[in-house]
């Protein structure tokens, strides 16, 4: 294989791995997000047996190993984009995969805002939209994104299992061109580019991190 | 400005229950400031954070400018929550805004426009003195800014009542002193009623005029200083003036003497010695200018036994001094 093919195929992969992640990624953001401040908002008073469901849903989907997901919610992702192959197929188990991932960072960078910070929103008559909008969440927002980088990287590694239902990406091709055709060059190159990849969200997430931390 | 009476909270847990507030009754006077002491555990944060429902109380009543906190709706609760600010130990501020966003917070949830909140968080910033560093982050500030930036935001919405939870105990003394003036100040000229707990015996000393001491959920004593002061037996007079002399001499009947209020700066022990021609001897004491009163207390020795000194003694017991 010449170079310029490799080069192609990587292009090709490195697209496909950007477009899969970076979907996925922005829906489990938003997903994630939700899911998190509510597990938060119920864990005290009337709606304790909300943050338990949802406690039990959010372990299955985090206890569930991703290959087996991908393949559980083939049904669903039918429903859902009409085809169960291809990159936009493999969007549904990668979001449904990290969603519960991200919620529990969520929730763990919304517990480490103090007390007494809520509590004195409270105490100066703050609406319960006003503490999770401006304290809650903008307090935490430091330890969101640096939750989302690590949920983006998670993302890269799951996303290698795509090529299951055909939805390509960086990590199929080492799998299919390095690894079952043993074509050293591409599993090298692909193993290259991953890594430039992953640095690269890293390095942005802490970057942002680092803007937006005053502590 | 504050009634609270017979108020109640007890924990539940699996360990079993504690009664942090165990029926506690207090009135603080409009333009008051009102001292709660007590140790660790003994129940006045929780009874401070009753008074704003912060803490629902399981029994009683707590009205604040001659409103029933207990029995508001949220929404009430909220609006009523203006009309009370609230500062705290570790001054809770907001790590990802500047002191001028900490300020402003407390006027969005107020409500104000946005165009006013500019000119009332410069005017409050002047007001604690803080002017200058409107733009700096609380990570940036020394522990005195912080708790400066705690007393503007807690005073954004113009309230009537300010509730200090231990404001100073993670200053140092000199930093202490400069917190206290600055809430005697606001105290004298906005007439601000002030409720706070502390266990620092400084901060009752220097600028309140009321105090309780607190214990296992109860208030052991309670009343404005000068009064408590001058009861037989106060633990606040003890508290505030630590004898540290001997309790007994040979030959010498020992007793502790307290005066408070314009009688402190008059010459009793003088004209004790004159009066029974006894040299009496100071072992211990001091006189001190409260925010209340001037006050002082002495532990002094007559010489001779009880029997000898009934009369020196009896004339100490009606001016009021003996402790």
């Amino acid at each position: 294989m010449t170079w310029s093919e490799v080069f192609e195929l990587l292009t090709g992969g490195l697209r496909e791995t950007a477009w899969m992640v970076g979907v996925s990624a922005l829906l489990t953001a938003v997903g994630g997000l939700l899911l998190g401040v509510l597990l938060v908002l119920t864990d005290k008073g009337r709606l304790r047996p909300v943050n338990v469901v949802l406690g039990a849903i959010v372990n299955v989907g985090r206890s569930l190993p991703f290959i087996i997901l991908l393949v559980a919610v083939i049904p669903f992702t039918r429903a859902i984009v009409g085809t169960t192959i291809g990159t936009d197929a493999a969007i549904v188990p990668l979001t449904i995969g990290a969603i519960p991932f991200f919620a529990r960072i969520v929730e763990s960078a919304l517990r480490e805002v103090p007390p007494d910070v809520v509590a004195a929103a409270t105490a100066m008559g703050a609406t319960r939209r006003q503490i999770v909008g401006k304290v809650l969440l903008r307090e935490a927002l430091p330890g969101l994104v640096a939750g989302l980088t690590i949920t983006v990287i998670a993302l890269v590694g799951y996303s290698a299992m795509a090529g299951v239902v055909g939805g390509g990406g960086l990590g199929d091709l080492a799998i299919r061109y390095g690894y079952q055709r043993f074509e050293t060059e591409v599993m090298i190159a692909t193993v290259i580019a991953l890594v430039v990849f992953v640095q690269l969200v890293q390095m942005v997430g802490d970057l942002l991190v680092r803007r937006l931390s005053h502590r | 400005m504050i009634e609270i009476s017979g108020l109640r909270k007890t924990y539940r847990s699996r360990k079993g229950s504690v009664t942090a507030v165990d029926g506690v009754d207090l009135h603080v006077g409009e333009g008051a400031v009102f001292g709660v002491l007590g140790q660790s555990g003994a129940g006045k944060s929780t009874l401070l954070r009753c008074v704003n429902m912060l803490e629902r109380p399981d029994a009683g009543t707590v009205r604040v400018g001659g409103q029933e906190m207990t029995s508001l709706r949220r929404k009430q609760l909220r609006i009523a929550r203006h009309g009370i600010g609230m500062i705290h130990q570790h001054f809770a501020l907001l790590s990802s805004r500047t002191v001028a966003g900490n300020v402003a917070f407390a006027l969005e949830v107020t409500g104000a426009p946005r165009a006013e909140r500019k000119a009332r968080v410069a005017e409050l910033l002047e007001l604690v003195g803080l002017t200058g560093r409107a733009d700096a982050y609380p990570a940036q500030l020394s522990g005195g800014q912080k708790q400066r930036v705690g007393i503007a935001r807690a005073l954004a919405a113009r309230p009537k009542v300010l509730l200090s939870d231990e404001a100073t105990s993670a200053l140092d003394p000199e930093t202490t002193d400069s917190i206290l003036r600055l809430l005697l100040d606001l105290n004298r000229r906005l007439g601000l009623t002030i409720l706070l707990i502390t266990h620092e015996m400084t901060v009752v000393k220097r600028i309140c005029t009321s105090a309780a001491v607190m214990r296992d959920g109860r208030f052991v004593e309670s009343g404005a200083i000068a009064d408590l002061l001058r009861a037989p037996g106060s633990e606040l007079a003890r508290d505030l003036f630590p004898l540290d002399g001997p309790t007994a001499v040979d030959g010498a009947t020992v007793v502790d003497v307290t005066v408070s209020g314009p009688e402190a700066d008059e010459p009793i022990i003088a004209e004790l010695a004159r009066r029974f021609a006894a040299d009496v001897r100071i072992l211990g004491g001091s006189v001190e200018t409260l925010a209340a009163t001037r006050a002082g207390r002495w532990r002094i020795a007559l010489p001779g036994g009880a029997e000898d000194n009934r009369e020196a003694l009896e004339f100490l017991r009606e001016r009021g001094v003996l402790s």
